[in-house]
């Protein structure tokens, strides 16, 4: 059963010795050169594996991976049930009250939260590479501690010490959140607050260099 | 302009030319930036290979490469990348730089060859973009604008991308593509009839404006 057409797989929900699951097949994309598309395929899933072991020795929730199919180009992996997406969670929170100030007091909770999960990637070295309000899913009562919090899409994903990339990924998330939400800046600066308390070797650094990748966006000729 | 001339209503836009390299959308009365590049522009980059390879300028550097990489059979694997919704090019450029005049003088791969390895993998980059953008948005229209709009072989990679996702593409040409003089005038008519007006002293000429920056009173 195809649950969603993503921008480069398709996800399946199926089963796999009898536990729900997904099947996330990476398939050809025709507009793409075919060595090109093969290649890519296989670093993506590779790198997807990788990064959902080394996440999970970190102690970072993400779906259970199952087994991988590269001649399929497949992944099996754990079905999430009742999940929603923190896209879905944020629009509607911002949409739904009209005293936005007064309901929206839980995002901040679960906000931090993420912020010291990222901390706590970054500092075993995984970069996301996609880190959107997509990726990250929450299952649970959004208001209770409970809340699980689980990231999910590391096709771009890379092992990487560099402040550069980790930067990038913060800037990844940041225009994620503003682009797409109509949410005050501010709201970042509470995933990066737990972001530096968590990940207090490298953060002084990577948050520096987020500052740089902003301004290099910033000081952009318009011109041509 | 693209809406004008293409009649399409809210697609996603890939904005592509020397300057800039964006995936926008529009909501809220702005035009967001979903992602970009976060150095150098697709045309700069493809213009600087021109560049190495001695084309001439005539009618632009954009085109002449385009005409070779019809021609170009031998594909070089360069580096592909995409940083979440963003992309980056000055490494890519860096690399085929370095590589290009080894590997004509050795006539591994023909100058014609390295166009076309070039265009694939950069366009490769912004279609796959654009589609995040549109999978992100739940778009169903894409607008292709700016100079390098203009490049056949990336209006058909687009479309093959559409085709597949059920979604339309809309793209113009270089009498449109090109033409700021246009774009600026059909932007200030908009302005004008929604009632933004300003006043003569205080006009002032930025070439610095982000397209986010800008409040759209023309769009609902």
């Amino acid at each position: 059963m195809l649950l969603k057409q993503g921008a480069e797989a398709k996800i399946y929900k199926s089963e796999y010795l009898g536990c729900p699951c997904i099947v996330k097949e990476r398939f050809v994309k025709k507009y793409r050169h075919p060595e090109l598309d093969s290649h890519l395929t296989k670093e993506r899933i590779k790198a997807e594996c990788r990064a959902i072991v080394r996440c999970k020795a970190a102690g970072i929730r993400t779906p259970t991976l199952y087994g991988v199919d590269l001649a399929k180009r497949c992944i099996y992996m754990e079905y999430i049930e009742n999940a929603k997406t923190l896209k879905e969670c944020i629009s509607n929170a911002v949409n739904n009250t009209e005293h936005a100030d007064g309901n929206k007091d839980f995002i901040g909770p679960i906000l931090e939260r993420i912020g010291v999960f990222i901390g706590r990637m970054h500092s075993s070295n995984i970069i996301h590479g996609d880190l959107t309000t997509s990726n990250i899913l929450l299952v649970g009562d959004l208001r209770s501690e409970d809340l699980q919090i689980i990231f999910i899409d590391f096709g771009l994903s890379s092992a990487d010490e560099s402040a550069e990339d980790k930067g990038v990924d913060l800037y990844v998330l940041e225009r994620a959140i503003i682009s797409a939400h109509t949410l005050k800046e501010n709201v970042f600066n509470v995933i990066l607050k737990a972001y530096a308390k968590e990940y207090k070797k490298g953060s002084s650094e990577v948050l520096r260099k987020l500052d740089e990748v902003r301004s290099r966006g910033r000081k952009r000729l318009m011109v041509g | 302009m693209g809406r004008l001339i293409t009649k399409c209503n809210d697609p996603t836009v890939l904005y592509v030319s020397g300057g800039n390299t964006q995936f926008i959308a529009y909501s809220q009365n702005r035009y967001r930036i979903f992602g970009e590049t976060i150095d150098i522009a697709i045309g700069n980059c493809l213009d600087r290979f021109a560049r190495v390879l001695k084309l001439s300028n005539d009618p632009s550097p954009g085109y002449n490469i385009e005409k070779m990489a019809e021609k170009g059979k031998k594909f070089l694997h360069l580096p592909y990348t995409v940083k979440g919704t963003d992309v980056s090019c000055s490494g890519i450029l860096s690399n085929i730089e370095k590589q290009a005049p080894h590997l004509i003088s050795s006539k591994q791969y023909a100058p014609e060859d390295l166009c076309y390895s070039l265009q694939e993998a950069i366009f490769a980059m912004l279609v796959e973009n654009t589609e995040r953008a549109m999978s992100h948005c739940g778009s169903q229209e894409v607008l292709i604008v700016g100079g390098v709009g203009c490049n056949l072989r990336l209006q058909e990679m687009m479309n093959i991308m559409s085709e597949e996702r059920g979604a339309k593409l809309y793209a113009t040409d270089e009498r449109f593509c090109i033409d700021n003089g246009a774009m600026i005038a059909q932007a200030g008519i908009e302005m004008f009839q929604s009632g933004t007006t300003t006043p003569w002293d205080l006009v002032t000429c930025t070439q610095r404006y982000r397209t986010d920056e800008v409040e759209v009173t023309w769009r609902s």
